[in-house]
């Protein structure tokens, strides 16, 4: 609706010529450590115009230290942050085309909600019109109308953070950093600001690095996500790649649920091979690349690709002889909903979480508590990782 | 601060009373002394506004309080300003070097004898051949009194979210500005509170005062305790009234003031 309003970063303020193949963001073996203690571990990436980025990461891991290192709040010990190819060392905060949406908010306590929203706009002289209508877009964006004149020390948690994003997206930075911007969101308008924010970040072609603890959310809104542990990049790949191949073990754990089997390569034909796991069940698993007989390996599978039956694979599967069938007998129902999750404890002993969505109301084909069934999977839904 | 008040014990009401008689007693009957008709300090004559009329027609005595009111407002002036620099750099430059020692140099007025202080200004000034008087008294009220606006200060800035002035330059101002356009409104009740206090410590110094002062510059509290030690006259308790009314309205707008910020602030100002 204001699209006509002049940007505070002119297309090519602070950005030479770039060849096209050169990445928007390129950080080269980036750290930076506290003391004797390495928050960010040689952190390698690049992020290209036009990308929505997450970051994934247990609490400590780096991810807010990564941010206030492209913002220009700290500085690297070692590598270089290049952006459009030049590097960014030397340039202070307040000349990057950088804007950052702080985790603790760092609203201005002596501003009201229209004063913290303009600020940045007002510092880059925009006429007053023009923040009159920016800001007012903002405000709806955030839907905070009719609370402009509030002092943050009288909003709630919530309306503090949506006071931050929108401060921070109202000077239409080239790269916004977002450290966990809609965490104290209820579920509902958290959804609704996630597809503002993937329509304002595509109509303005802006690049977005958001950290988040919300899985779903990265898969929602990003194009590729980040998953950060100890101060590296554990693997950085599109949402579908991260869950379906995650590449390794502890990727595979700290993304969505996942069962893990132990074991080691016993024979490998083509690009399929047998695990036989420390419970003394064989597994078989396709697998393309060129594992060696005897390497410890663990096989993953995630609970919705286990299936349930109390005979086994129905007849259609039967068809197929290369089907993992384990018995077991149900220890645990979680009805959840959309999806029910059943804990089946396995002759061997270990314990398999399966999830089956609840496509029918009145499903009589459940399985109760100390139940035998027979959990099957194919072999294409597992994920053989090293260990 | 909204206490339930009918909470009191009868324990604590005594104790809270007999506190405050104790405190304030005194000053109570040197205020009603004050308008005594009698020439006897500890008779009662009647009600009358004599002595203050005396005061006004005292030239020496104006002279004396018209130099404490100027030498109050200066010294705090720029007592206000150093203490307030030093704060900021005592809070903000976190890792300068010989800090530690800096900052406990700075307190160093506050625990030192007054006496002791007042000497060594006084040779100070005397090695320097400054003439005694209206400056050399400032100069001495500025290094009393600005560790306390340092103090006041220092404790709002610390209280400050540092990445209150990083979200200002990352919205694009430059470290001055950040400082200027976000952490200074925030410590302004602070500073203000601080300059108060320099003011009303100054307004009260009797020893440095004497220690650096000159011939026929006298400032109030001076000029008081020397005609007390001729006897108590009447006039002093006006004067002294005066100087409770005037030192109360100080108190009662500064708390206003911190009230008023503190309502946009997070916390209020120590005061
Ligand atoms: N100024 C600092 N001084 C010392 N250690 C620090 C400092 N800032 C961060 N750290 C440490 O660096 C590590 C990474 O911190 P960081 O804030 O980047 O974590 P994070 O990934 O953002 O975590 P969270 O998800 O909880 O916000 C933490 O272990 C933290 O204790
Ligand atoms: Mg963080």
């Amino acid at each position: 609706m204001t699209e006509e309003s002049p940007e505070i970063y002119a297309p090519q303020a602070n950005l030479p010529a770039m060849p096209a193949d050169v990445p928007l963001l390129r950080i080269e073996g980036v750290s930076k450590s506290f003391g004797n203690f390495r928050a960010v571990d040689r952190l390698s990436l690049d992020i290209a115009a036009g990308e929505f980025f997450a970051l994934l990461g247990p609490s400590g891991c780096g991810k807010t230290t990564l941010l206030r290192m492209l913002a220009g709040f700290e500085t690297a010990d070692g590598g270089r942050i290049l952006l459009g190819g030049r590097d960014i060392a030397p340039v202070l905060p307040h000349e990057r085309p950088v804007n950052m949406m702080f985790q603790n908010y760092a609203l201005f306590p002596h501003l009201d909600v229209r004063d913290n929203i303009a600020f940045g706009l007002k510092r880059a002289g925009l006429p007053r019109a023009d923040i009159d209508s920016r800001v007012a877009e903002m405000v709806a964006l955030v839907k905070l109308e009719g609370m402009e004149k509030r002092k943050p020390d009288q909003l709630s948690g919530g309306q503090k953070q949506r006071v931050a994003l929108a401060r921070s997206l109202a000077r239409r930075p080239k790269i916004l950093l977002l450290d966990e911007p809609l965490a104290a969101l209820d579920r509902k308008l958290r959804e609704s600001t996630q597809l503002e924010l993937m329509e304002l970040q595509r109509r303005l072609g802006m690049t977005f690095i958001v950290v988040t603890h919300d899985q779903e959310e990265a898969m929602t809104m990003a194009n590729r996500i980040g998953v950060m542990n100890g101060g590296r990049l554990e693997q950085v790949a599109s949402p579908r790649d991260l869950y379906e191949a995650p590449q390794s073990r502890w990727v595979a754990e700290f993304v969505g649920d996942v069962n893990l089997f132990d074991g080691e390569v016993a024979s490998r034909e083509h690009s399929r091979i047998t695990v036989s796991t420390s419970g003394g069940a064989a597994l078989a698993v396709a697998e393309p690349r060129n594992v060696s007989v005897g390497t410890a390996v663990s096989v993953a599978i995630r609970p919705e690709k286990v299936k349930l039956s109390r005979r086994g694979p129905g007849s259609d599967a039967v068809s197929s002889q290369l089907i993992n069938r384990l018995e077991g007998e149900v220890t645990d129902v979680s009805y959840l909903g959309g999806l029910t999750v059943y804990k089946v404890k396995l002759d061997s002993g270990a314990v398999v979480r399966s999830s089956i969505a609840n496509t029918v109301r009145l499903d009589r084909d459940t399985y109760s508590v100390g139940q035998r069934v027979v959990a099957w999977f194919t072999p294409d839904d597992c994920v053989v990782l090293q260990r | 601060m909204a206490r339930k008040v009918n909470s009191l014990s009868p324990f604590n009401v005594t104790s809270l009373a007999l506190g405050l008689a104790f405190l304030y007693l005194p000053i109570i009957i040197l205020v009603i002394y004050s308008f005594n008709d009698s020439r006897l300090v500890t008779v009662w004559g009647g009600w009358s506004l004599r002595w203050y009329r005396e005061f006004f027609n005292d030239r020496a005595m104006l002279d004396a309080a018209w130099m404490s009111l100027r030498v109050a407002a200066v010294s705090a002036t720029i007592a206000t300003l150093l203490g307030t620099m030093a704060a900021v750099a005592l809070v903000r430059g976190e890792r300068f070097r010989g800090r530690p020692l800096f900052s406990g140099m700075l307190y160093a007025p506050l625990v030192m004898p007054e006496v002791i202080s007042g000497l060594s200004l006084l040779l100070l000034f005397v090695a320097l051949n400054a003439e005694r008087g209206f400056w050399t008294v400032s100069i001495a009220h500025t290094t009393l009194t600005m560790c306390f606006v340092t103090v006041v200060v220092q404790s709002r800035l610390a209280s400050l979210d540092r990445s209150l002035e990083e979200a200002a330059m990352d919205l694009g101002c430059d470290p001055v500005r950040a400082f200027l356009s976000v952490t200074l409104p925030l410590i302004v009740p602070a500073i203000a509170a601080g300059w108060m206090l320099a003011f009303t410590l100054s307004l009260d110094d009797v020893v440095i005062a004497s220690f650096t002062t000159g011939p026929g510059s006298a400032t109030l509290p001076i000029r008081i305790y020397s005609e007390v030690r001729l006897g108590v006259k009447p006039e002093i308790n006006a004067i002294s009234t005066m100087v409770i009314a005037f030192i109360a309205v100080v108190i009662v707008i500064a708390s206003l003031a911190s009230k008023l910020s503190s309502s946009q602030g997070e916390s209020a100002a120590p005061l």
